[in-house]
């Protein structure tokens, strides 16, 4: 299996493929990417540069394009697409079927690859991208247990690539407006969720309270160990039960599952993190690259190193266990 | 949770404003210099006032990028845009993009107040830049400098040891 | 379909269990007393549902039908499993009606078959819209969080084309593998036993500081508020919109069709349906912070609106 690593930063991209990717997905810096956080992601010189550092090392870079195009302002994304291909891009990451349309047909051989954000869950979506845009690769939704997974690759005729590391959405990705719902800024079309302009910490009391926009996410006693406000990770109210609604503040962690995985015939394994620091990138990718290759009893220790880095330093396997439902 | 050794924080708790502010003000200057890049990734945010106060250190470090500027002081902390606090090590670790700075805030070393975006920005664009302070202190002390150089990474190393979140 | 003149009113799916004859006597009134041209029905949001409101199907269409109301099915919104696949495939295979697709498996087996594409499917521009109506897709309702500049643009840039905004209701806002709505009360999704029948109108979910926020419905998160454009409209329907959504919450729906209704032929303002309106569904927040490009949950009242120009 390929490991497919994030960079949010060009430095960020040289450890990525100093550890060990196979592949290196990053995105430009603006819109057309739903990693649009400040100071982070690449000008396309900086792109330029990694995508040639990445040719001498045999690596692959993905660039995602992910985000919705916004009406009227097509421009900005056929242009990024454009770019991306005359720099040689190994892939480009879709979501908007308009882009995929765009892509498709002015770049018949150019790699495309399904972002997580189309949302394909089953093999009639996987077939009709397939069949509508030449789909090569579909990055999976983070709803399916590795049973679905090994069933659902039997019956398409595309790569499939799933997250094993980093932040997990609760919601089926790109399919949420919470963030937008609480700020007017969403994944879909600016590439931001719970976006750190509308963030505010506030301390009421012992208490620390995180803010999204004008909602409470969290309240964290003294002491206690606090959290960014990503909205579907707070804590709320439902009746007279205070509680993580939708999901305790954890990260994904599939490690466990390689082997699964790989049997469910995945072909390529993520590490979500784009926004998370060059220390970090290089950590986990080299982590997983060793844990690729160890055995399930060696795969321990790596796996204990890693769960450090997490948020809130606890992990998840997500959807990938039917008992997470 | 690391913190300065207390015979690291009395001589600065001693030395005059003056002293910090013109060494603080050489590393600072100097790492701009090095990094022009630093500027292009933070955009707008380099117009922010960045406050930086060191929990174990009596002091508060003030920064406005675009200016140039930055100031040091004691006593409460100073207006500022957006203001992180934490253990020196740790904030010089984020400064170097040593420590992951989300696996930090997640645990509470660090905390974070006013302008969250501009704080991002800042770690994100810092991210990237490959600061080496030690190399930088080291550039400051002229002939001193791989003594310099030397005795900064091995402070460093040893305020660092036994974090998870430290990469060598 | 032409965009000449007054624009339809359509009724959404109801997103919510309600039991199978409370959801049928439902349908009944809106056949027999709703001023709604179109009707699009079905189970959308959980597949484990479906068996309440099936066995009444049948009946349903046959009475909107004979109302003259114009009945398209709805298909779910997420499919993973082979069983619902299959219920996806067996619908539009054996469908005598239009269909909605919600999600991409629908959107690959309607192809070259009328169709229509449901609010819960990604259509941000013109260029998506243009690729699906190649395929056969008719009427495109578009998904609650598109701003009014965007929906604009694309009316502009197919005048020919059927439209559709979701005008009335909570918003569906997310959709998950994982069923909060079951997991606050102890259970799972693979052992909900329909628990979310018992809130016919989404459980409240509210913040820490006793905001209210969202509401649960299974594995979907709606707004807490309901969402109200009945005095947006009138650019939009200027500007061609063919169809306006409401989407069914427990309240009297025949009031809210006929509140638009009105509006939409000119009979009365806005502000005035929204008074009313706030009588037909009390105790509910109203938002339309999505079309003027604010947070969802926001209320722009028209007299702020004027001042903001355009949008």
């Amino acid at each position: 299996m390929e490991l497919i690593c994030p960079a949010g930063t060009p430095a960020a991209f040289r450890e990525a493929v100093e550890a060990g990717a196979d592949a290196v997905y990053c995105g430009f810096r603006d819109e057309t990417n739903a990693r649009n956080f400040p100071g982070l992601n690449f000008s396309r010189e900086e792109l330029r540069q990694s995508i040639a550092l990445a040719r001498r090392k045999k690596v692959q870079t993905f660039v995602a394009l992910n985000t919705f195009m916004r009406a009227g302002d097509e421009a900005l994304w056929y242009s990024a697409a454009d770019d991306a291909v005359a720099m040689g891009a190994d892939a480009l990451i879709l979501a908007d079927f308009g882009l995929m349309a765009y892509v498709a047909e002015k770049y018949p051989q150019q790699r495309l690859h399904v972002s997580v954000q189309a949302s394909a869950s089953n093999p009639e979506a996987i077939r009709f991208l397939v069949e509508a845009f030449g789909a090569k690769r579909v990055v999976l939704p983070r709803v399916l247990t590795v049973q679905d997974i090994a069933r659902l690759t039997r019956q398409i005729d595309c790569e499939v690539e799933v997250f094993a590391f980093g932040g997990l959405c609760v919601m089926a990705e790109g399919r949420c407006s919470l963030s937008s719902y609480a700020t007017g800024k969403s994944p879909n079309m600016n590439g931001v969720c719970s976006p750190a302009s509308h963030v505010r910490y506030r301390q009421d009391g012992a208490d620390l309270v995180s803010e999204l926009g004008a909602y409470t996410i969290n309240r964290f006693g003294p002491g206690e160990a606090s959290g960014y406000p990503t909205l579907c990770k707070g804590r709320f109210e439902i009746g007279d039960v205070e509680g993580y609604a939708f999901e305790d503040p954890v990260s994904l962690d599939v490690i466990d599952e390689i082997d699964a995985l790989r049997a469910a015939g995945v072909s390529a394994l993520k590490i979500e993190g784009r926004q998370r620091g060059k220390a970090y990138v290089a950590e986990v990718v080299s982590s997983l690259k060793k844990a690729l290759g160890a055995s399930p009893g060696e795969r321990a220790a790596l796996v204990a190193r890693l769960r450090a880095m997490s948020e809130g330093q606890r992990t998840t396997t997500g959807a990938y266990d039917k008992r997470w439902r | 949770m690391p913190s300065l050794p207390p015979l690291l924080v009395k001589p600065v708790d001693l030395a005059p404003l003056w002293l910090v502010e013109r060494v603080a003000r050489h590393l600072f200057s100097g790492v701009l210099k090095a990094h022009p890049d630093l500027f292009e990734r933070l955009g707008a945010y380099r117009e922010t006032c960045y406050g930086f106060s060191p929990v174990d250190l009596p002091l508060h470090f003030t920064v406005v990028p675009a200016m140039k500027t930055l100031a040091v002081s004691r006593g409460a902390p100073p207006l500022v845009d957006a203001r992180i606090e934490g253990p020196l090590v740790l904030l010089l670790g984020l400064l170097e993009g040593r420590c992951d700075a989300d696996a930090l805030f997640f645990s509470r070393d660090l905390s974070v107040t006013g302008d969250m975006e501009a704080m991002l920005a800042l770690r994100n664009a810092l991210d990237d830049s490959a600061i080496d302070l030690p190399r930088e202190l080291g550039a400051l002390a002229g002939p001193f400098s791989p003594l310099v150089a030397g005795t900064a990474r091995y402070i460093r190393g040893k305020a660092l040891e036994g974090r998870d979140a430290t990469w060598n | 379909m032409a965009t000449t003149g007054k624009p339809a009113l359509s009724l959404g799916p109801v997103y919510f269990l309600w039991d199978g004859p409370k959801w049928r006597d439902f349908y009944f009134r809106i056949a027999d007393e709703a001023a709604v041209e179109h009707v699009t029905l079905g189970e959308t949001v959980c597949s484990k549902r479906q068996h309440f409101s099936e066995p009444h199907v049948a009946e349903v269409v046959e009475r909107l039908e004979a109302a003259g109301k114009r009945v398209t099915l709805s298909t779910l919104a997420m499919v993973t499993l082979p069983r619902e696949s299959r219920h996806v495939r067996d619908l539009i295979a054996d469908s005598l009606h239009p269909v909605e697709a919600n999600d991409l498996s629908a959107l690959g087996l309607l192809k070259g078959r009328p169709h229509s594409i449901g609010p819960l499917v990604n259509v941000y521009n013109a260029a998506t819209a243009r690729t699906l109506a190649a395929r056969g897709a008719e009427n495109i309702c578009l998904p609650p969080e598109l701003p009014a500049g965007s929906i604009r643009q694309m009316l502009e840039a197919m005048p020919d084309f059927s439209f559709e905004v979701f005008a009335f209701g909570r918003m569906p806002l997310a959709i998950s593998a994982r069923c909060a709505h079951a997991r606050s009360k102890g259970l799972t999704k693979d052992n909900c036993q329909f628990v979310c029948g018992e809130e016919p109108d989404g459980l409240p979910l509210r913040t820490l500081d006793r905001q209210s926020f969202l509401v649960l419905n299974g594995v979907q998160t709606m707004s807490n508020s309901c969402v109200v454009l009945v005095d947006d409209l009138a650019p939009l329907v200027e500007a061609g919109l063919s169809r306006v959504r409401l989407s069914p919450q427990d309240c009297d729906m025949v009031k809210v069709a006929s509140l638009y209704r009105r509006v939409l032929d000119g009979r009365i303002d806005g502000e005035e349906a929204i008074a009313d309106l706030a009588k037909v569904y009390p105790g509910v927040r109203f938002s339309n912070g999505f079309l003027h490009r604010q947070e969802g949950a926001a209320w722009v009242s028209r007299g702020r609106n004027a001042a903001m120009g355009r949008d």
